[in-house]
């Protein structure tokens, strides 16, 4: 039953893990575009749940409120920040890893003064609480909701990518920009598109966040590094190799927790992907290309 | 010809001029300064050992590390431990750890009792894990943002571990309350000075270690593997060595800034360690001129010096300060200052034509700044 109850704790991190890293796939993954402030993106989804609960008052209202509202105002924060800086650097990935830093310092500074520095707490809608009793163990609700998230958002991505003529430009233009462009493809605004939703997944997973205890300004650096190991161990270009990287990552680190300590087993979870990076340097999933990389 | 293009732009006599001039002012420092600002000012210098190193790893090498934390903390909390040991005296075990802890000494701390076993610790323990993961990743040719985000991922994983063991770490008090140095008493403001002038000693011996490795041609390799790694491979060389060795450099000078940080800051704490003091350590690197011999260290010693004001002064106003100076200069003053001074002197250069120093300037411009096509 002990496993049983790892694994469940495992794939909950991982669902948790796989919101914050689906935009980063997309926009590290498919645009090549390091953002470290995709983790103050998701602080700002957050507070946006906490504001909407402020107005609203019902938590069941306001989280199905939240959720919608959470993607717009991520997204839109990426579309300001590629508007404004990120195209500039799209010859520059590493610098742009810097630039989006100095954002979610200032960001991170913005809404301690806006909100205080203490954590603020959004409360869990009533259909939320508790747990779900299957075979004499307790699954919380909340923790569901967010796996059903996940899964959900994975798919709405796979097929927004798969089947909309949205999708079809993104994978253009991520594949042969120049191509793209010569059938007449707008780069630029396929750029902006992309960039937009990716933050607004950040947005989604703030907000899911919030029913797993109080938020903070930092609650963006909590998980942005291990979002970026999920994406590197990934491999890029695909959602499926994050998919799995998310789930491996999460029941690595619950399993090893169980055996170690939390602290260790961070550790043991960096070794491994190092470890894993031996094997395959590309990634879990990479699309095979005759570059030299 | 300004001084400030003197100071910031390579060449044999301007070098020399510069470092001259730069050891003369520190040396001169104690004398004008209070011991509060010397203490100060000797902490900047720590701290400048760390940017001196990233300035080759990153500015030449273009190993964009954002984990020099991890190997700042190595040397800062092996001297801490040996000096908490040292202090206990023969036998003695930690005042924390009777607090906290077991009582007892654990065992991997026992080699640290011996001044010259912790300071060859101090030099080889970082030279080693930075060479052990820069084997493992630059040999698979896990490269640029990869390495960058895996660097960062074992800053945080440090900085967890270390508050995660408190019993024999402090936790996230840090280790603090040293009372002598090597013998030294640290209360004397003598010994103070003292300690000022090993920190400027160290930190001139390693900018001269870095001017000396870029005019070699390790330093050519280098700058060559920055910028067309592949070719550097075709032509019969391994990019992962000359890697390895420049990211292990960058850890020990990180390490000896952490281990003298400690006897002058009285404290080290997973707070200096982590992700955020780590990337905090590039900006200082970026605003002097990332690939300039001396930008770094005017760089990181003047953001470490508007740290110290702005915080006493706004509080929040550093963090916005120091967000806008990531955004500003990486951004738009890609090449630092010392791009900038270039930039006035082409200027000036074709204001008057006939001045042959223009195009040559252009090529360094670029020099200063890699620019990669999207992969």
């Amino acid at each position: 039953m002990d496993i049983i109850a790892q694994l469940f704790a495992g794939l909950s991190l991982g669902s948790v893990l796989l919101l914050a890293a689906l935009g980063l796939s997309l926009t590290f993954g498919q645009m090549g575009v390091i953002n470290m402030a995709h983790g103050e993106f998701m602080m700002a989804g957050a507070y946006t749940a906490f504001v909407v609960q402020g107005v609203v008052g019902d938590a069941g209202v306001s989280l199905l409120l939240a959720l919608p509202l959470g993607f717009v105002v991520g997204g839109l924060l990426g579309l300001l920040l590629e508007a404004t800086l990120i195209h500039r650097m799209y010859r520059r990935p590493l610098d742009t890893l810097l630039v989006t830093w100095g954002v979610a310092l200032v960001l991170q500074q913005v809404a301690r003064d806006v909100f205080g520095a203490p954590n603020v707490d959004v409360r869990a809608p009533a259909w939320l609480s508790g747990a779900v009793q299957i075979g004499g163990l307790a699954l919380p609700r909340t923790r569901l909701f967010i796996l059903t998230l996940a899964i959900v958002c994975v798919v709405a991505l796979a097929l927004a990518l798969r089947a909309t003529p949205l999708g079809r430009r993104i994978r253009a233009v991520v594949q042969n920009r120049d191509l793209a462009e010569a059938s007449g493809i707008s780069s630029r605004a396929t750029d902006r598109v992309t960039f937009f939703i990716g933050s607004g997944l950040a947005g989604v997973a703030g907000v899911a966040l919030t029913l797993l205890g109080s938020i903070g300004p930092t609650l963006g650096t909590n998980y942005i590094v291990d979002a970026f190991l999920v994406v590197v161990a990934g491999g890029i270009g695909q959602i499926k190799g994050t998919v799995i990287a998310a789930t491996a990552l999460g029941l690595m680190q619950s399993f090893f927790e169980y055996s170690t300590t939390a602290s260790v087993a961070k550790v043991l979870v960096f070794v491994t992907i190092v470890a894993f990076l031996q094997l395959r340097p590309q990634g879990l999933v990479s699309v095979r290309t005759r570059s030299l990389a | 010809m300004n001084v400030f293009t003197a100071l910031l732009r390579p060449g044999r006599a301007r070098t020399l001029a510069a470092f001259g001039l730069a050891a003369a002012v520190l040396l001169l420092a104690p004398m004008v300064l209070s011991p509060f600002r010397l203490d100060l000012l000797a902490k900047f210098l720590c701290l400048a050992m760390v940017a001196v190193g990233i300035g080759l790893a990153w500015g030449r090498g273009g190993l964009l590390t954002l984990g020099q934390g991890v190997y700042f903390g190595l040397g800062a909390y092996l001297m801490a431990m040996h000096l908490k040991l040292a202090d206990a005296g023969p036998g003695g075990v930690p005042d924390f750890m009777l607090l906290y802890g077991t009582g007892q000494v654990p065992g991997w701390w026992e080699p640290l009792r011996s001044p010259v076993s912790a300071i060859v610790l101090i030099l080889l323990v970082p030279a080693g894990l930075a060479a052990l993961l820069g084997w493992a990743v630059f040999t698979r040719r896990v490269r640029g943002a990869y390495f960058a985000i895996l660097s960062q991922a074992l800053a945080a994983a440090f900085a967890i571990l270390l508050i995660g063991q408190q019993q024999t770490t402090g936790g996230t008090n840090g280790l603090n309350g040293f009372r002598a140095f090597f013998g030294y008493d640290l209360a004397d403001p003598l010994n103070k000075q003292m300690l000022y002038l090993i920190a400027a000693g160290a930190l001139l011996v390693m900018v001269a270690v870095v001017r000396q490795l870029s005019v070699s041609r390790f330093g050519e390799l280098l700058v060559a593997v920055r910028d067309q790694e592949d070719r550097v491979r075709f032509l019969g060389y391994d990019p992962a060595a000359v890697k390895v060795v420049a990211y292990a450099v960058a850890a020990v000078m990180a390490a000896v800034g952490g281990a003298l940080f400690v006897p002058i800051a009285g404290i080290v704490s997973p707070a200096d360690v982590g992700v955020v003091p780590s990337i905090g350590f590039l900006i200082g690197v970026a605003i002097g001129g990332r690939a300039t011999l001396l930008g770094p260290v005017l760089g990181s010693i003047a953001v470490s010096w508007a740290q110290t004001s702005i915080s006493e002064q706004f509080p929040s106003g550093w963090i916005y300060f120091q967000g806008a100076l990531f955004i500003l200069v990486i951004a738009f003053l890609p090449g630092g200052l010392a791009s900038f001074a270039g930039k006035l002197r082409r200027r000036r250069a074709a204001a008057a034509p006939g001045d042959a120093g223009a195009s040559g300037d252009a090529a360094r411009d670029h020099e200063l700044v890699p620019e990669r096509s999207p992969a």
